[in-house]
């Protein structure tokens, strides 16, 4: 790890200034991520502001639904009421996701920040467009084997790899930030930005913009909501592919629908075409093949990841089946 | 850690500033006083250690390297094993994979704080009983994964205590008896209390 100097604030706005004036200056919250890129010489911050005393880890109820606290563990969230009970979409994929003593450490801001799992990314001794801009992409002619099919250019293939992060784009959330000109909020569908050309630009954050909070509002869909992961071991793996789904069931027709997929895409992939295919359709598996065709029709497999495309159609329509018998 | 893990870019560009060809260990312990060294207390197995860090000493390197509690093992480095799990305020976490300064004024708990005296805790005695390891290495952070395990009441099931201990790698295949140890102290048993 490179030496880095540390202050650990005790209000936001000191925070916020110090990052936004000083080059290569990041917050550190659990630090799950940073501390293991800055080992691998990925991430080489001059100054960490440790974040952890600001208020930000509440979990509360809003008039519209519910509020996280950017600074809320993994764990917490997970097992917190208001969660299981009106979002179980969200406490599942996260009691899916790591492991118990990261999600312990591990803060909902700091998920959304995380880098992606490309092996290439991670080591230094690659070019990466993501970590160099223009310097080139090894995945495209080596190992794809775990990269998106969907949403890729040909500056960059990585996955994002967070399994919390696709279930708030199927609930429509809003990441809530604060920078140096104060508080905007962005929907979660364009916190993360596709590569493009631009692979080493990941969100919407503007430099000093720290996340505050989560807001995730509560629809009749809601609590009818289910994630499902499938990964090349039971337990602590990143998803092959994943779906989060949620919908309502009026009169034997679905009258609205949410479809999230994870493993397949460059950021976390919300499928506009499911839900479109399953709009006004009676709820059977009829109905869900044709959307699991319509989620996967803009894929773009190359040669060592085609079988996510098959995978990723079979896990959306297990994962509609069981919000289906819950209805 | 030496500087065989560096890419040879980086190799270079050290290389320019010292003047060194030679590849040698990168020191844990700074070598020399650094700008940024802070003076820090741990509070670990109740007990508390002053202790001169740079900001990028993790956890797991100050009890080990600083303290001098080698319990808590370096497997992977990267919170992919779990060998590093200790306790901070009850909470199982990873301690490769935080900062030493980012837990003062906590309460560290780590293998040598689990025993009373001559009296193991039951978590210890099970493992002993049930012949829950077999190199060692990792067994000092499966039990305290295992301890915070039972506390956190994740252990209805032989399943429920696979999934909830997969962070804690074995690579000798230990875990039908890890899983055997731990039902019995979470139904009650090698006869302590938690």
């Amino acid at each position: 790890m490179r030496p880095f100097n540390f202050a650990a604030a005790t209000e936001p706005t000191e925070a916020i200034a110090t990052v936004n004036d000083t080059p290569e200056a990041k917050f550190i919250a659990g630090g799950t991520t940073i501390l293991d890129l800055m080992k691998q010489y990925v991430e080489t911050p001059t100054q960490l502001i440790d974040i952890n005393g600001l208020p930000f880890s509440q979990i509360e109820a809003t008039p519209s639904g519910v509020r996280i606290g950017a600074l809320a563990r993994m764990s917490d969230v997970a097992e917190a009421a208001i969660i299981r009970e009106n979002f179980p979409v969200i406490s599942e994929a996260l009691l899916l996701s790591a492991s118990a003593q990261l999600r312990n450490m591990a803060s909902i801001g700091g998920n959304l920040m995380q880098r992606t799992r490309c092996g290439y990314f991670r080591d230094p001794a690659f070019p990466c467009n993501k970590r160099v801009h223009g310097s080139g992409c090894p995945a495209i002619n080596g190992e794809h084997q775990r990269h998106a099919i969907l949403g890729t250019s040909d500056k960059c293939l990585a996955t994002h790899p967070s399994d919390l992060a696709v279930a708030l784009v199927a609930l429509d959330a809003i990441v809530q930030v604060r920078g140096p000109q104060g508080e905007r909020r962005i929907p979660i569908t364009e916190f993360h930005l596709l590569p493009g050309n631009t692979p080493h630009i990941e969100t919407a954050l503007q430099p000093g913009e720290l996340i505050v909070a989560v807001d995730v509002p509560k629809a009749l869909f809601s609590k009818s909501s289910h994630y499902l992961k499938v990964r090349d071991r039971a337990s602590y793996e990143f998803a092959l592919v994943s779906a989060a789904v949620a919908m309502e069931v009026q009169n034997g027709t679905i009258t609205s629908a949410r479809v999230g997929l994870g493993g397949v895409g460059t950021k976390p992939w919300r499928s506009g075409e499911a839900e479109a295919a399953l709009q006004g359709q009676p709820p059977t598996l009829e109905s869900f093949r044709e959307a699991a065709e319509a989620a996967l029709t803009p894929a773009k497999p190359m040669q060592q990841n085609a079988f996510k495309v098959e995978l990723a159609k079979r896990t959306l329509v297990r994962a509609l089946e069981t919000v289906g018998e819950m209805l | 850690m030496g500087m065989g893990c560096l890419d040879r870019q980086q190799r270079i560009s050290i290389e320019k500033v010292t003047v060194c060809s030679i590849p040698k260990p990168l020191p844990t312990v700074p070598s020399k006083p650094n700008s940024a060294m802070m003076d820090i207390t741990l509070k670990v197995n109740g007990k508390a250690y002053p202790l001169t860090t740079e900001p990028r000493v993790t956890l797991l390197d100050a009890l080990r390297e600083y303290i001098g509690l080698t319990g808590t093992k370096k497997g992977c480095n990267q919170g992919a094993c779990g060998a590093c799990t200790v306790l901070v305020d009850g909470r199982r976490i990873n301690s490769c994979l935080t900062l030493a300064l980012m837990n003062v004024g906590k309460e560290i708990t780590t293998i040598e704080g689990l025993a009373t005296g001559d009296e193991l805790h039951p978590m210890q005695t099970a493992f002993i009983k049930h012949d829950a390891f077999q190199c060692g290495y990792c067994t000092p952070g499966q039990i305290c994964s295992a301890v915070a395990l039972v506390a956190e009441g994740h252990t209805k099931s032989d399943a429920e205590i696979r999934e909830w201990m997969s962070g804690n790698l074995c690579r000798c295949g230990a875990y039908p008896n890890i899983v055997s140890a731990i039902k019995e102290v979470a139904q009650g048993g090698s006869n302590a209390s938690i």
